[in-house]
């Protein structure tokens, strides 16, 4: 059996390892088209920060890892796939029996004038992160396009490096697919208290080379121009298809799997950032780009490669986030339910929140501010579908007693 | 043979001994709140519970975690952190169904519980014996089993 895989991200890798798991002779291939060992971009803010060196983003850190393994890696583009071959940018064809596309995301490119200034970069790969980490200077200007997970996470980088940064978020209030208003108003209030100028509701219409300067300006929507030295884009990411034009593979958002993973041609699989899989808190499908979807998608693909029919319960979209300092976290449905009731605790001053969202009695979304301790038991009380019983009226009173709740609920007492 | 802690809750009067054995075996200080095993209080039941990682088989933490920071101890089975590989990421927090590995702000680090290499501060901490450190195919081990199943959603399968 020949298992071919594009892409050594999470999903890649994570698929890869349990192959081998599940089958010692099986050959397996990984085909990946940066320069570097597979690494995690989650890493990034904190290579930026100076926290690790590049090889800290590794994501195996044994460098005869995939060898000892007996995981081929090829250093190459997949640039069409046949229901049993894909084809190589160096021409070359490689035949597969099961094939895994875990290509990722790439950053979306917004309808800017002049995106493509020199001094504009993305913050998405390793070989962007390391231009980044070369202009991000004491007292330079900085211009972060977008306050999604990707801006803010990389805020702390540019704030100890001391540049001038300004941050433009199209809407109208921060991280806006992870957090709510109210939350997204708290980390705001954060980052403006720690001298972060950030403009809301207002988006980047051109950048511009400035007169006898080597600076540009940017052009945002409410008529201000703002001086940069750099200019960062993390306004999202989409999955990358470009590859699969051509091919009868069925794409939508990303590539459509049914709950093994598989896609419309039997054989092949997707997972990760480019997957649009099963989603566990609506039963439709949906692309969730985090990590760990990404690391779950290769698992289960894995098992269904290897020929064991294993059904995906669906993802649960979840992240974290630090902004300087304050951590973030949203689970599942945090917008809620109509009809469902919600739990909710606000402290401004302290800079806590929790929003807990129910379906009856069960919880089926959280956002959290300030709350570390115990944290992923949010996870078990959504994907175990915990019926709360009377604690659900306790949460609703404080939310806070949420590992109370968990415990008496699930508990070996 | 492997061994595992067992919690017995009506055991424990809530003194938080273990707590304090906890954080000092770890970082030489006594803090419960930088203990990994903490005793959650349970009024309304008239309970005290001893809660820690249960050192699940395919732990969520360590396919979660992008730079592979977390190891399997081969003498105890237990889930380490290498904290100088750990970034502080707190995906393993997030994904841990049972809140069992958690952020330290003061270290920018994860911590969850290692078994102290296989001689439980905790389990000689508590003076009533409400945690012990037992072979992992005796009773007691299989009502925890019994407990991270229910709370695991069978690792994302469909049932």
């Amino acid at each position: 059996m020949k298992h071919v895989i594009i892409g050594a991200g999470p999903a890649g890798v994570s698929a890869a390892e349990h192959l081998r798991k599940l089958d010692s002779t099986a050959e397996i291939v990984i085909i990946g088209d940066e320069a570097e060992p597979p690494y995690s971009r989650m890493a990034i803010p904190y290579y930026l920060v100076g926290d690790i060196e590049e090889a800290g983003t590794w994501q195996r850190k044994n460098g005869k890892h995939f060898k000892n393994l007996g995981v081929k890696l090829i250093h190459d583009t997949v640039v069409s796939v046949s229901p049993s071959s894909v084809r190589l940018k160096t021409g070359k064809r490689i035949n597969f029996d099961r094939l895994l596309i875990a290509t990722g995301s790439r950053p979306v490119q917004p309808p800017v004038r002049g995106l493509n200034h020199p001094a504009v970069h993305h913050c998405w790969t390793l070989a962007d992160a390391r231009e980044i980490a070369k202009r991000m200077q004491k007292g330079s200007e900085v211009v972060l396009m977008g306050a999604g997970f990707i801006g803010c996470i990389i805020l702390q980088a540019l704030v100890e490096r001391g540049v001038d940064l300004t941050v433009v978020e199209m809407e109208e209030h921060m991280v806006p697919r992870m957090m709510n208003a109210e939350a997204g108003a708290m980390i705001k209030r954060w980052c403006q208290a720690r001298g972060v100028r950030i403009i809301t509701s207002a988006h980047v219409i051109e950048v511009a080379q400035q007169t006898e300067s080597e600076k540009t300006d940017v052009i945002i929507s409410t008529g201000e121009a703002l001086s940069a030295d750099l200019i960062i884009v993390a306004t999202g990411v989409r999955a990358n298809l470009g590859f699969l034009e051509g091919s009868a593979i069925a794409v939508d958002q990303g590539v459509v799997v049914d709950r093994q993973l598989q896609t419309s041609i039997y054989g092949i699989f997707a997972a990760g950032d480019v997957a649009q899989g099963p989603d566990f808190s609506t039963n439709g499908t949906a692309v969730h780009a985090i990590q760990t979807t990404a690391s779950q998608h290769g698992r289960i693909a894995a098992l269904n490669m290897a020929g064991r029919k294993v059904l995906y319960h669906g993802s649960l979209a979840m992240n974290t986030l630090e902004t300087l300092g304050l951590i973030s976290t949203s689970y599942g449905n945090w917008q809620g339910v109509p009809d469902g009731d919600s739990a909710v605790a606000i402290n401004a001053d302290a800079y806590r929140y929790l929003s807990l969202q129910f379906d009856g009695d069960v919880i089926i979304g959280a956002i959290a501010i300030g709350l570390t301790d115990h944290i992923g038991a949010l996870r078990g009380l959504i994907e175990s579908r915990i019926k709360l019983g009377l604690w659900k009226d306790r949460l609703v009173e404080d939310p806070y007693r949420l590992m109370e709740a968990y415990l008496a609920r699930t508990g070996p007492g | 043979m492997q061994q595992c802690l067992n919690i017995d809750p009506g055991k424990c009067t809530g003194c938080r001994q273990c707590e304090l054995g906890c954080s000092f075996a770890h970082e030489e200080f006594f803090s419960s709140s930088r203990s990994r095993i903490k005793v959650f209080d349970l009024h309304d039941q008239g309970l005290f519970v001893p809660y820690t990682c249960t050192q699940c088989a395919d732990a969520w933490c360590m396919a979660a975690c992008p730079v592979d920071a977390i190891q399997v101890d081969a003498d105890t089975g237990a889930k380490t952190v290498d904290t100088g590989v750990c970034v502080g990421c707190k995906v393993c927090t997030i994904a841990c169904p049972f809140g069992t590995i958690n952020y330290v702000s003061a270290t920018g680090k994860v911590a969850k519980c290692d078994l102290c290499g296989g001689d439980p501060a905790c389990v000689k901490a508590c003076p009533t014996g409400a945690i012990s450190y037992i072979d992992s195919d005796t009773a007691g081990f299989s009502k925890m089993q019994q407990w991270v199943d229910k709370t695991a959603a069978q690792h994302n399968v469909q049932t």
